[in-house]
């Protein structure tokens, strides 16, 4: 029994119905929010150092031991995940007290806030596939609510679009369950390995795998995107940068769990699908990258190339693969959090979303622009910086696995990455502001002007989103620096992922 | 017994994904419902039909059904409840804001801006 699995669900979801009852209260909110925030962090940390020396802690709610009851695992990969969401919703909290208006802060923004905590928390902590459904459900409803938030008129285009996609991926996700259900008759992820180890998997298992790679492709982004760019591209930054850190990274854990624990026995097959949705996942995203002009869609195409990044770490299947796996997904998302955080100052600092109304920001903002440098460097994966470790675990993976093709368009998706940051800094932040042609024309686009999200902060705000700005930019460089300490935790997490027998033996051990 | 479920499974699937293909939103809401409620009889066929059988155990009792499918199944229910009212509450937003209730359409006032 160890109480403290259940922490870090129950923190937010405390909070989140406390909150309920101050709506007005904007001020205690916040604090309320902070002092969670901070809160969750410390859990995290102290799940991370108890799993690294007493090895899987698993909790059996009411004592309902496996496979009976649900049961909450954490594994060295659960947990530095839950770590490295905390650390990026604390980030992005912060940055929400700049940049939410009160509007939305009045209409429950907070609460939505922390029950999607819940259920990103949940979904990374539980060993229960079913259960998994069911905080999927919480942190996609809780999305649903802040995607529409606000019901602008984009926001309405796109929100009913948002929600078909993920009720239709829900129905499927229960299909699958009853599926899988009938064909080994239990739900407990480890004992689910067990039993289809013991028949053997092909034919009808296969195909069950097959429907659950679909359903969490489609929330991972993974291939099945098409709804991804525009969706992501409407609701304020903060919130985007909530989905893009943590919702894709959620739909990917899901992936790692099935496919490392649950369905590993048929490797030629499965792993060739997701190698192959991978390199399609990078070379689209990668194209769609480096196409736009406008931010919010570079932005959103650079979250899919992560996603591709981390399947074709799944692919190769071996334990350096799953290092990279693990050590670029906790990159992911601290610097997929930070990409839209350093992404909605840039566009409320210039006004617009358009890179070429932008200019010569440098003289304005210098810090903002050195931080997005920065970023743009860690996310291709240039050494020091925290992209660096996970792309050469990954790719090293894949070439000791004879995948030269997946890991030559793995290294160019990262080139692509580049070009599209690079540019977003070169035009936005060298340069010269573009006068517009006449006054006319700037603001004949009333349409644009209402929709970008982001107002212009008041100085003190701007402090503010800074502050949440250089929390996160700490970290990723940090890692990167001391990635030699951080791939002790990785490394443990990746052996669990290699060989899923730990994972079975601590759950199941009575 | 599992055919006419199968087939009432499949009826409803068809038809699900027949009204999520139209363009009007409550079509949609309707057919992701019907789409649910096709998962629902799914997972409770799947888990074996048995006539005159409580989902309880006591001692000596020899025929029963399964009781985990009909939790899951009730659990499903709930969520797809909840979803399914918010769903409607959002288009008739949507319609109010944007003047037209197709998914894809463009917004009635500002045709030519959406293109």
């Amino acid at each position: 029994m160890n109480n403290l699995l259940v922490l870090p669900v129950l923190l937010p979801m405390v909070i989140a119905v406390f909150l309920m009852f101050f709506r007005k209260n904007i001020a205690l909110q916040r604090t309320i929010g902070v002092i969670g925030g901070i809160a969750n962090i410390g859990i995290a940390i102290s799940i991370v150092l108890r799993v690294k020396n007493e090895g899987i802690l698993t909790l059996q709610f009411g004592g309902w031991a496996p496979p009976y009851g649900i049961v909450f695992v954490a594994d060295m990969f659960a947990a530095l995940l839950v770590l490295a969401a905390s650390i990026t919703s604390f980030a992005v909290l912060l940055y929400s007290f700049a940049s939410i208006d009160s509007e939305r802060e009045n209409h429950y923004y907070y609460t939505f806030f922390h029950f999607l905590l819940v259920g990103v928390y949940g979904s990374f902590m539980t060993g229960d596939i079913f259960n998994l459904f069911v905080f999927f459900e919480v942190m996609l409803i809780s999305s649903y609510a802040l995607i529409t938030l606000g019901g602008s008129k984009k926001q309405m285009r796109e929100a009913p679009k948002y929600l078909l996609i993920n009720i239709l991926s829900s129905t499927l996700f229960v299909a699958a369950v009853a599926y899988l259900y009938a064909s080994v008759g239990t739900l407990n992820m480890a004992h689910l390995s067990l039993r289809i180890a013991e028949v053997g998997q092909g034919g009808i298992l296969n195909v069950i795998a097959v429907l659950f790679l679909i359903v969490f492709s489609l929330k991972a982004g993974l291939f099945l995107f098409f709804w991804l760019p525009s969706s992501y591209a409407s609701p304020p930054f903060a919130v985007r940068a909530l989905f893009g850190g943590l919702l894709t990274k959620v739909g990917l854990y899901a992936i790692v769990r099935t496919f490392t624990l649950i369905f590993p026995g048929d490797p030629s097959f499965t792993s060739s699908w997701i190698a192959g949705m991978a390199a399609v996942t990078m070379v689209l995203g990668g194209i769609g990258a480096v196409a736009y002009r406008d931010i919010p869609r570079i932005l959103n195409y650079n979250i899919l190339i992560g996603v591709g990044f981390v399947a074709f770490g799944l692919a190769t299947g071996i334990k350096d693969g799953m290092d990279g796996v693990v050590f670029y997904m906790v990159h992911d998302i601290l610097s997929k959090g930070l990409m839209f955080i350093l992404g909605g100052m840039l566009i409320a600092a210039a006004r617009s979303d358009q890179l070429d109304r932008m200019g010569g920001l440098m003289k304005v903002r210098p810090g903002l622009g050195w931080m997005f440098f920065i970023l743009a460097l860690a996310l291709t994966g240039i050494p020091p910086l925290s992209g660096f470790v996970g792309k050469v675990l990954i790719v090293r993976g894949g070439l000791e696995e004879g995948m030269l093709t997946l890991s030559l368009l793995a290294l160019a998706s990262s080139l692509l990455t580049l070009y599209s940051l690079i540019k977003i800094f070169r035009e936005a932040f060298w340069g010269t502001q573009p006068e517009p042609d006449d006054e006319n024309e700037m603001y004949s686009d009333t349409k644009h002007a209402s929709e970008i999200s982001e107002k212009a902060y008041p100085e003190r705000k701007n402090r503010l989103a800074s502050v949440s700005a250089v929390f996160l930019m700490i970290f990723v460089i940090g890692i990167g620096l001391s990635a030699n300490g951080v791939y002790g935790f990785v490394s443990q997490a990746g052996a669990a992922l290699d060989n899923p027998q730990l994972y079975i033996e601590a759950v199941l051990k009575e | 017994m599992e055919w006419i479920m199968a087939i009432a499974v499949g009826a409803l699937f068809m038809i699900g994904v027949y009204l999520i293909l139209s363009k009007g939103l409550l079509r949609i809401i309707l057919g992701t419902s019907l789409l649910t409620h096709g998962v629902h009889l799914l997972l409770m066929t799947m888990a074996g039909l048995k006539r005159g059988a409580a989902p309880v155990l006591s001692d000596g009792v020899e025929s029963y059904a399964d009781p985990l499918p009909q939790a899951l199944i009730l659990t499903s229910i709930v969520i797809s409840f909840g979803i399914t009212a918010l769903y409607f509450v959002l288009a008739y937003r949507a319609y109010q804001t944007r003047g037209t209730d197709e998914i894809d359409g463009y917004d009635v006032e500002d045709k030519e801006a959406n293109s």
